[in-house]
């Protein structure tokens, strides 16, 4: 499934299309910490943080997660955005609690 | 293949540029075909590297070269220095400063990150000198 398709599926908005359309998502991860992230967040994981600011977006782009879903209700900052557009990164957004949206990624994913 | 080498000066003043070296590195790689956990392995490494230069050293440069066997990279930069490295690489330990971890930064797993995404990884550091840091990744 797409990062759009599971967005449109669990309600989430979309920020930043980004390549949401052409990457597929195949796990869930949530952290905030960026080198935690990095270290332990596969490729091609939907990535649930509150850490809306660039650095995230370049997490997102090293660490080749397929997407960045920021959850309680945080925006991701305008030059975070920039930087999204700027790389194909997607961001979608949800007003839901971290993990009330992993469980709901999930059990769309089938996980 | 003949080898490539690429030169990156990292800003220490900018936060928010740094991950452009790391970028790049990935980039260049994508082009010359490597496999894309190779990659991942080494943009993270680089990364790291990068955020650490501009947290603890004001800046400092980036060396890449990159042949059929072997990714090499040699971090360099003239800050402060380690003043014990032992330390310095075990998981949660870090002296950064509180505006960087409300960044999101300063878990103290930097430096493991680096060791666990490459097959060598060399520390060199002068306390007031500055630090090198020499990783390689094989294809």
């Amino acid at each position: 499934m797409t990062p759009i398709e599971l967005a449109a599926r669990c309600g989430f908005s979309v920020i930043n299309e980004g390549e949401g359309t052409k990457r597929t998502v195949n796990g869930v991860y949530c952290c905030d910490l960026l080198s935690v992230v990095m270290g332990r967040a596969k490729a091609d994981d939907l990535w649930i943080t509150v850490m809306g600011n660039l650095n995230a977006v370049a997490v997102a782009v090293l660490s080749d997660v397929s997407c960045i879903l920021l959850a309680e209700g945080v925006s991701m900052d305008e030059t975070g955005i920039k930087k999204a557009e700027q790389q194909n990164v997607c961001v979608l957004a949800t007003d839901q609690p971290v993990f009330e949206a992993a469980m709901r990624a999930a059990k769309e994913l089938s996980l | 293949m003949n080898a490539i080498h690429l030169h990156y000066e990292v800003d220490g003043t900018d936060f928010t540029r740094a991950g452009e070296a790391s970028a790049a590195v990935k980039k260049a790689l994508r082009q010359l075909g490597v496999k894309p956990d190779v990659i991942r392995k080494v943009a993270i490494a680089l990364y790291e590297g990068e955020i650490n230069m501009v947290i603890h050293a004001e800046g400092g440069y980036i060396d890449v070269s990159i042949d059929e066997k072997a990714i090499s990279m040699a971090l360099c930069d003239h800050g402060k220095g380690i003043e014990n490295i032992d330390l310095a690489m075990k998981e949660g330990y870090s002296t950064a400063p509180d505006e960087v971890r409300s960044l999101g930064f300063g878990a103290g797993m930097g430096l493991p990150n680096m060791k666990k995404n490459t097959d060598e990884m060399r520390i060199e550091s002068t306390v007031g000198v500055g630090t090198n840091v020499y990783m390689t990744v094989y294809l």
